[in-house]
């Protein structure tokens, strides 16, 4: 029988996948330092505390507002703590809080769009309603509305900045699932004898799924800026617990006298943070979107 | 009445024409060697499948290869400029009004977002020398010339509100509209119901009749090309295999590739058993060792000859072929000059 | 004997949006019942017979409700009215959001067009043929990769290639995935939206052949919609003609196609470009096929496009008659049928 011939062998997935990940890499050096720079944080949120030469709770009054010196890189804050073991300490809640406010977001919004975008009519009026309600007020205001209501611990941050990102997330989720909702592979699943739950969780999401990643690699860099923001005005992580906002809160005061390195150092932590997700976002973007691919 | 017209200088001439393109895993080398012309008033058809390089042909002509395409060698000659090599300013003027192009998707190819009157009133301003104030009214008659019924209301709906074979119509219109000296369409009835390709194809052919202009038509239906075009030029992987008046052509197919395609064609047999499907596929074209006959590797005909490079044509040929061992000429009847192992030294 | 599907008089409707807000539908719906709104008929009053291992071609432009007949067929969605018999079972009695589950899906199992399309980019070729076998004949572990392997093999798909995903592969490795997987339950009926559409007239050949094994290997019918007649006169013993809602003509492939006898159906054949032109006078279609919104029930659908047309085309629809054995709605039929004896 005439047949089709084979065309010369692939690269497995695997490989092919990293080929891919190699050619965006050296395409765009920004994107590769961005990743090493990601790398770093993830590091320093692992293993810093340990690591740190001073404990970031141990104050010495006597050591109080020292410049930055060979003993204290980054000098030490008003009640003579290290600032350098604070700002690498404080990676680890941070981090923290960016990965666990995107997981929940992600859940909450994404399976909510999902669903409202896969099967209309009641649930798609519901979830956006919901959607609109949230983003009725001004976004900041409402973290601080939940945060105040709730108290400020860390989990109702991570509440607050879930909420607040939920209409985000819905909308992509929705308007990609209902995309793919008379896609012929839907109709295939169907014939194949798949329930709607069916081709939901498995047909659906695994398509959804690396969008949503993009996204989620620039809300943590947001969910950090929003614990920052909570923390500056006081409803957010409470002292002596190192986090970078707090102590850009705590520093600025000194900024006016000349003692700098306070709030600089854990404020170019935070920008660098920021920086780096958002870069990641944009790598993540290259690498996941279908077009790309040869 | 078509007529295959080989007398006078022809209105499009395409001459040794090769593309490249970067890709991430290599070198592409969609085109090589593609020469055919195309005369006043005469329909040639580019058919070939997918992969032949016959939409990447008219792209290059056009100037609107994609970026990562490069024609490295070739000449395409309009009106004696080399389209080509001409400076961009040149080429801004020449598009659209002495050359146009319509495509395979009327609905992507439109705006989407401006009414279709406008759309052919801004080529009858920039390209027509028409004013201003007159455009809309003008552009209402071309609507009309294309077969669009109440033409005034049509001119301000936009294209999402038009049905496939309407969208069409005014692409044509907007083709048309500067009254260019050749049209080349590609593949522009594909995804249209067969009766609506038929009024489509009736149209553009009768337009290019009263115009004088000439027509490159693109397809993959070798029926289609045959029922519409005067002349078939036949491509494979990037190359011209041969160059024929349509009678001819199948009365005659001589390259090995063209009867392939024609035993492949549903129409051609009475029953499923009696088509025949091409064998092999087509070859790599990244590959550095790629043969001078890109068919060789697939050809049942294949000799030692197969191995140089491939005859070019010669000048005033009416039926080219590129091959050493082409499929038995008629002793009879068609005069065929045909460029093969039979009459190069 | 029974035949294999039997559809009578079967329609499907649609409720027209965005032509009136919801309050308007909202009042329409209390003052006069669902009745009072538009509709489109997308299929109307349909009525045909598939017997076991046999080809029926179905041909018609876009619009022409081929699409929605075939989905309402395979299940995917619920019919207005009439009945859709699998042997003995009306099928019209399950809604179709629950046939999924049904013992019966495996029997009627359908080809989509754009292969690329109807599967998941994210499966492998391996995944997306042993979805129906993991669903529908729960099958698991060795025995379904050997199930796999085995139907790949038929359907000439290498090995190899299961493991990879769709935009690895060619559109005629694609098309093969997609009939594997349709074939892999084995069922009664196979449905092919316009398989060979996508692809090189080459690549065609050979998965039309292969169509043609499979059916004989395996014993299937098939309902083959395609607008492509040249492909259908090959491959179907008979056709339906389908134009804007209602089947206009039917008969043995052949036949139809060398003598139409509804003026539609002249028109599509004469539209068609052959290799081997007879030069005879072409009939054309001019304009635009009428609306499906609520058509007016007693005028012929193709009057205003048809070169024919006299008053009874106005007064009453032409209900599709027998002759021997084609069918063919028409006021005019007699006309065109061939001179007797006229034997099938």
């Amino acid at each position: 029988m005439a047949d089709i011939a084979v065309s010369p062998p692939r690269e497995s997935n695997l490989a092919a996948l990293t080929k891919h990940a190699r050619y965006v890499l050296s395409e765009n050096p920004v994107t590769g330092f961005a990743f090493a720079l990601f790398v770093v944080i993830v590091l320093a949120a692992v293993f810093g505390p340990h690591l740190v030469p001073y404990d970031p709770l141990a104050s010495d009054t006597s050591q109080a507002l020292k410049p930055p010196s060979v003993h204290h890189w980054f000098g030490t804050d008003q009640l003579g703590r290290d600032v350098f073991s604070r700002v690498v300490v404080a990676t680890r809640l941070d981090f923290f809080i960016a990965v666990a406010s995107v997981a929940l977001v992600f859940l909450m919004g994404g399976l909510a769009g999902v669903a409202a975008g896969f099967f209309g009519g009641w649930t798609d009026r519901i979830v956006g309603r919901i959607a609109d309600t949230i983003m009725a007020f001004p976004l900041f205001v409402l973290a601080m509305g939940i945060v105040a209501a709730l108290g400020n611990t860390v989990q109702n941050i991570i509440l607050a900045t879930a909420i607040v990102n939920f209409p985000l997330y819905a909308r992509i989720a929705r308007a990609e699932a209902n995309i793919r909702r008379e896609a012929g592979f839907v109709e295939a699943a169907r014939l194949s004898g798949n329930s709607d739950w069916r081709i939901l969780t498995f047909q659906i999401l695994p398509n959804v799924f690396p969008i949503l990643v993009v996204q989620m690699s620039l809300t943590m860099g947001y969910a950090i800026l929003n614990a920052a923001g909570l923390s500056f005005i006081g409803l957010g992580v409470r002292p002596p617990t190192p986090e970078w906002g707090i102590m850009v809160a705590e520093g600025a005061a000194f900024m006016v006298s000349g003692e700098w390195w306070n709030a600089a150092f854990p404020g170019a932590a935070l920008m660098i943070a920021v920086f780096c997700f958002n870069l990641l976002g944009d790598g993540l973007r290259d690498l996941v979107d279908p077009r790309r691919r040869t | 009445m078509i007529t295959a017209n080989t007398n006078r200088a022809p209105a499009l001439a395409v001459e040794g024409l090769c593309v490249e393109f970067r890709t991430r895993s290599g070198i592409v080398r969609a085109l090589d060697n593609v020469s055919f012309s195309a005369g006043k008033g005469e329909t040639v058809a580019l058919v070939g499948e997918s992969g032949s390089g016959k939409s990447v042909t008219a792209y290059a002509v056009m100037g609107i290869l994609d970026p990562a395409g490069r024609v490295t060698a070739g000449r395409a000659v309009l009106g004696g400029l080399d389209l080509l090599s001409a400076k961009p300013s040149q080429l801004a003027e020449v598009r659209g009004r002495d050359i146009a192009m319509i495509f395979q998707n009327p609905r992507t190819a439109l705006n989407p977002i401006r009414p279709v009157g406008k759309q052919i009133a801004d080529v009858l301003i920039r390209h027509g020398n028409v004013p201003r104030r007159e455009a809309p009214a003008q552009a209402v008659e071309m609507l009309r010339a294309v077969g669009i019924t109440d033409p005034a209301r049509r001119a301000k709906a936009y294209p999402f509100e038009m049905s496939g074979g309407m969208c069409q119509r005014v692409m044509i219109a907007i083709a048309l509209a500067a009254k260019p000296s050749v049209l080349i369409a590609d593949e522009p009835t594909t995804g249209l119901d067969v009766t609506t390709q038929a009024v489509i194809m009736d149209l553009v052919n009768d337009l290019a009749a009263k115009m004088g202009m000439a027509t490159i038509f693109i397809t993959h239906d070798l029926a289609l090309a045959g029922q519409r075009a005067a002349r078939i030029v036949v491509m494979h992987a990037g190359h011209v295999v041969e160059n024929a008046p349509t009678t001819e052509l199948f009365s005659y197919p001589r390259h090995p590739y063209t009867g392939e395609l024609i035993a492949a064609t549903p129409d051609s047999a009475a029953s499923l058993d009696e088509l025949a499907s091409i064998p092999g596929t087509l070859p790599d074209l990244r590959r550095a060792d790629l043969p001078p006959c890109r068919y060789s590797e697939r050809c049942p005909r294949k000799t030692d000859a197969c191995s140089q490079p491939l005859p070019l044509a010669p000048p005033g040929a009416t039926h080219f072929v590129a091959c050493w061992n082409p499929l038995p000429a008629p002793t009879l009847g068609a005069p065929v000059l045909v460029a093969s192992a039979e009459n190069v030294a | 004997m029974t035949a294999l599907l039997d559809v009578a008089e079967f329609s499907k409707l649609f409720p027209v949006t965005g032509t009136s807000s919801s309050w308007q539908r909202l009042r329409q719906r209390f003052q006069g019942g669902p009745e009072k709104l538009s509709k489109v008929h997308a299929v109307d009053n349909v009525s045909f017979v598939i017997e076991k291992g046999e080809t029926v071609g179905l041909v018609g432009e876009s619009g022409c409700g081929k699409s929605t007949l075939v989905r309402a067929l395979t299940r995917l969605i619920d019919a207005s009215d009439g009945s859709v018999k699998l042997g003995d079972r009306e099928l019209t009695l399950t809604p179709a959001h629950e046939f999924a589950r049904d013992p019966d899906r495996a029997r009627i199992q359908m080809v989509f067009q754009d292969a690329g399309e109807s599967v998941n980019p994210r499966f492998t070729a391996f995944d997306a043929i042993a979805d129906p076998l993991r669903r529908l004949r729960h099958l698991k572990g060795k025995a379904l990769r050997e199930r796999v392997e085995s139907v790949a093999g038929q359907c000439g798909l290498p090995l190899q290639l299961l493991t990879r995903f769709p935009h690895q592969l060619s559109g005629g490795q694609r098309a093969r995935v997609g009939i594997a997987r349709a074939i892999a339950v084995e069922p009664d009926l196979l449905v092919l939206d316009e398989p060979t559409a996508a692809l090189d007239v080459s690549v065609q050949v050979v998965i039309l052949q292969l169509l043609q094994r499979l059916k004989k290997e395996f014993g299937m019918s098939y309902l083959f919609v395609s607008h492509d007649l040249s492909v259908v006169k090959l491959l179907c013993d008979r056709v339906l003609v389908m134009y804007l809602g209602k089947i206009v003509e039917a008969g043995p492939a052949v036949e139809v196609f060398e003598h139409p006898l509804h003026p539609y159906t002249q028109a599509l054949v004469a539209a068609v470009p052959r290799l081997h032109e007879d030069g005879a006078e072409r009939l054309r279609l001019t304009g635009e096929p009428r609306s499906p919104i609520d058509p007016d029930p007693h005028v012929c659908r193709f009057y205003g496009r048809c070169p024919r047309g006299i008053h009874d085309c106005t007064a009453a629809m032409p209900d599709l008659r027998r002759f021997g054995a084609r069918q063919v709605a028409c006021h005019f039929a007699e006309e065109f049928l061939p001179p007797a004896p006229a034997k099938a």
